[in-house]
């Protein structure tokens, strides 16, 4: 048995970058103490606005730029929901998943009816002849300058020390004369659009179209990956690579004589699996931000 | 708040203790410029020393502070001063109105009327941070730092921007303000991982970072072992000979003897008397925090309640056999132990009352003996049968009936008051599978009846009024016909004619032969019902006396926690 493991390394960065952009983006929302479950909704309303902006205007960059405005968008409503009304987290995200899936479907249906939908202009693949370095300018971007950002912004920044301790501790955050609510309005800006990001990478890099179920649980990943990293940025990273490696040896173990006798189902919820391991290994002894899950009120 | 920070002028303007660097925003006499014209407080700064016209303008000045909620007035047209370099105690017991006076002076609380003078001049303060940019700094009890953070985050976080964070520069102004209270302290320390007494240095050196000139400290000492409390008292020291003023509060008189250069007692809302530390003694001040009995039940209702029983009964030297019965209770607690060691016992028609400041094991001491609470060691008797770290249930069976401190936490809101009334009976009211409703109405009527409590059955018990919520409990307890009752403030926050109905009723148990614990924070409650009266401190009985023609200054003393002999001495 063969693996190519060039190709194996160059599918991994690929597909770890929409979950890594989605992770950092729910690393922030966590940290502010909202845990955000609109994420898949959001990943979704990027990938299809993405899709829709690159038609509309012709460019991949208008698309990521409309995702990105509709990440924020979407973010702000998680906001309106759980930060200024105070709906309980689970609820508020899974409905404005719902929402917003549901939303893109519909609008999708009603422009394109039931038919295939139109390839759009994409982005295209830097070194596209060098292994493992061919890979989109997105994934550049995502593991080169996001990332390393968003280490820094949460340690070293004002921003990030008012984040944590306004999900950590809400009424010493409110004490020391800090918004409690602006800044968890900015997570969850900020958390959105990366998620949109992230969504939006699915259209307008790895496929070059929009369709149905697209995002297909990546959001749900992404926030097991969240809570395997204990909110921290770069065992996020490291988790979505994990993720995206076994997904790219499915892909190459599919195709092996020697797995043939192996269903193809079993192949898929391969990754799955091993997320779930992966939780139930690391994820003992948890000790969640302080204000987890809970709407600041003042007393 | 980061604005008003560039525009803080004077750094430099006192000489700063322990050469601060003059980057370090730690201003060690630095006042916010609103606020010049503060010479006064500044010469006086420099040591003790100030010259008499120095001294007259007072950092703090309140006139007419006035605050109620609801029907309960909490500060009754209150004046304070405060002057520069002075440690200014505010004396009084729970409920007096001391915390209030001060968050209001914090911005946490709006008054209703009065004025706040700032050195001499009128200000609104309507937020933590309109007092904060005041000078003004309070260390409450319950700390607001973030645990997981560095002590350098935790001084940095008030006043940090978007972009990078100084964290030298914070180590810094960690470092500088560690040095003006005298104590030593890691920068980058967790601060969840600090003792309970350095975690209340940091919020002090917070406070210090921003510049306050008048520190209020909410019962600091209630929390902290006694080697902390020196500690304490050292920094307090060292920040007053730099012109800080300091709001001490406290109900412990020994503490306030040692600290503050002058008292003020406040009681029921009111100032009784300020005076200089020096020439008080802490007899006098005991007598002024608790005042005489004036309200309420009084010893002679109490003497002809239960007039026979007192003149049947048993000389102390032959005891009747105890009903309830403590020996060597032990409870592991925050830091040290919530009860340590505590034997008592108390005899059928008798009522022992438990003196005490709050938070020297009270609370915990009840639990244990209602069952919520598994002590570390001791045993815990009731009608000869052991019932240490039983369950309610069991507790309840032997024949103990409870009324506990928190009314609320006794009934279920959502729950009508006839089932309240049955819930910790259910047995008797069963029918097959099924409740017997007919029977629990019934029942619940009759006991409305007898307890004269102002509710229909179905009334859901959250809608009751303190009072009745109060009497729904005594009736659900009594109902049972206990042999001991274990009491806890059962009149806290009660009017005067609930009070008296539960008064009666604990009398009239006496009477029945039951016998009494009953633990309260109202000396006058204790003297007006109580046979004998312990006092607890520390989580230990420190002395025992005849509650009849009590002398309230001894009593006081060992509240404060001199022991009995002692406490004769003084």
């Amino acid at each position: 048995m063969t693996i190519a493991y060039l190709a194996l390394l160059t599918a991994m960065l690929t597909t770890a970058t929409p979950l890594v952009l989605a992770a950092l983006g729910e690393v922030i929302t966590e940290r502010a103490g909202i845990l955000n479950l609109g994420i898949e909704g959001t990943m979704y309303v990027g990938a299809f606005t993405g899709f829709l902006g690159a038609e509309l205007f012709g460019s991949a960059w208008w698309g990521l730029l409309i995702a990105i405005v509709a990440g924020v968008l979407a973010g702000l409503l998680m906001a309106v929901l759980t930060v200024t009304l105070g709906v309980n987290q689970h609820v508020a995200g899974i409905g404005t998943t719902l929402l917003l899936i549901a939303a893109c479907d519909f609008t999708s249906r009603l422009k394109y009816g039931g038919g295939t939908l139109p390839q759009i202009p994409k982005f295209g693949q830097l070194f596209a002849d060098v292994p493992v370095a061919s890979q989109f300018l997105l994934t550049y971007v995502t593991f080169l300058v996001i990332v390393p950002a968003a280490w820094y912004a949460l340690r070293a920044t004002g921003m990030g020390l008012k984040l944590g301790a306004v999900g950590e501790n809400p009424e010493a955050a409110d004490a020391a004369g800090i918004s409690v609510a602006r800044v968890r309005y900015a997570a969850l800006a900020i958390g959105g659009a990366l998620m949109a990001m992230g969504g939006a990478f699915l259209s307008l890099a790895m496929l070059g179209s929009f369709t149905l179920n697209i995002t297909n649980g990546r959001g749900w990943v992404a926030i097991a990956l969240v809570i395997f990293a204990r909110w921290r940025v770069w065992p996020a990273v490291a988790g979505g690579l994990l993720f995206a490696a076994v997904d790219a040896l499915q892909l190459q173990l599919v195709v092996t004589p020697e797995f043939a006798a192996v269903p193809r189902e079993v192949m898929i919820a391969l990754p799955y699996l091993v997320v779930i391991i992966a939780l139930a290994v690391s994820g003992r002894n948890l000790r969640y931000p302080g204000a987890y899950l809970q709407p600041y009120r003042r007393t | 708040m980061n604005q008003s920070q560039s525009d803080r002028p004077g750094r430099g303007d006192m000489p700063a203790p322990g050469g601060l660097p003059p980057a370090s925003s730690v201003g060690s006499a630095g006042f916010p410029g609103s606020l010049i014209g503060y010479d006064a407080a500044r010469a006086s700064g420099a040591g003790r020393s100030g010259s008499p016209e120095a001294r007259a303008v007072p950092l703090v000045q309140l006139r007419g502070i006035r605050k109620s909620f609801g029907d309960l007035l909490v500060n009754d047209g209150v004046d304070l001063t405060l002057l520069p370099g002075e440690v200014h105690a505010l004396l009084g017991e729970n409920g007096a109105g001391k915390t209030t006076l001060m968050r209001i002076l914090y911005g946490l609380t709006r008054p209703d009327g009065g004025v706040i003078e700032i050195a001499g001049a009128a200000r609104t303060i309507a937020s933590p941070g309109d007092a904060i940019g005041a000078g003004i700094g309070m260390v409450t009890q319950h700390f607001s730092l973030v645990g997981r953070m560095t002590v350098t985050d935790n001084l940095l976080l008030s006043r940090a921007g978007a972009g990078r964070l100084d964290r030298r520069a914070g180590r810094r102004m960690v470092a500088a303000a560690a040095e003006r209270i005298g104590v030593h302290v890691d920068p980058d320390a967790v601060v969840e991982k600090l003792s309970v007494g350095e975690q209340q240095r940091v919020e002090i050196l917070k406070a210090l970072s921003r510049d306050c000139r008048v520190l209020i400290l909410d019962e600091p000492t209630a929390v902290l072992v006694p080697q902390d409390v020196a500690a304490l008292f050292a920094s307090i020291r060292l920040l007053t000979a730099q012109g800080i003023g300091v709001l001490f509060i406290s109900h412990k008189l020994g503490e306030v003897s040692e600290i503050s250069d002058r008292v003020s007692v406040l009681r029921r809302g009111r100032i009784i008397d300020t005076v200089p530390t020096a020439g008080a003694t802490p007899a006098r001040l005991a007598e002024m925090m608790v005042g005489r009995p004036t309200v309420g039940v009084r010893r002679d209702d109490r003497d002809a309640a239960g007039g026979t029983e007192l003149a049947d009964a048993a000389p102390p030297s032959a005891p009747p056999k105890d009903v309830l019965s403590v020996r060597g209770l032990r409870l592991a607690g925050r830091g040290k132990e919530a009860l340590a060691g505590v034997t008592l016992s108390v005899a059928p028609g008798e009522i022992v009352g438990v003196a005490g400041v709050s938070g020297n094991g009270q609370t915990e001491l009840v639990q244990v003996l209602c069952g919520l609470a598994k002590p570390t060691a001791g045993t815990v008797t009731v009608n000869g049968i052991d019932v240490t770290g039983a369950d309610p249930e069991k507790v309840i069976a032997a024949g103990l009936g409870r009324i506990t401190e928190d009314r609320h936490a006794c009934v279920v809101g959502k729950l009508t008051v006839a089932q309240n009334l049955v819930m910790e009976d259910l047995p008797r009211f069963r029918r097959g599978p099924f409740l017997d409703r007919t029977a629990i109405r019934a029942h619940a009527e009759r006991l409305i009846e007898e307890f004269s409590i102002k509710a229909k059955p179905d009334d859901p018990i959250s809608t009751l009024s303190g009072g009745n919520m109060q009497k729904v409990l005594l009736a659900r307890t009594l109902a049972r016909d206990p042999v001991a009752l274990v009491v806890s403030q059962p009149t806290r926050g009660l009017d005067i004619g609930a009070t008296e109905f539960v008064h009666r009723q604990l009398l009239a148990r006496r009477a029945a032969g039951a016998a009494v614990l009953l633990v309260s924070e109202d000396l006058e409650e204790l003297l007006a019902l109580a046979d004998r009266i312990v006092v607890i401190y520390e989580g230990a009985l420190v002395g025992e006396l005849p509650a009849a023609g009590a002398d309230i200054e001894r009593l006081g003393l060992m509240m404060a926690g001199q022991s009995a002999q002692s406490g004769a001495a003084a």
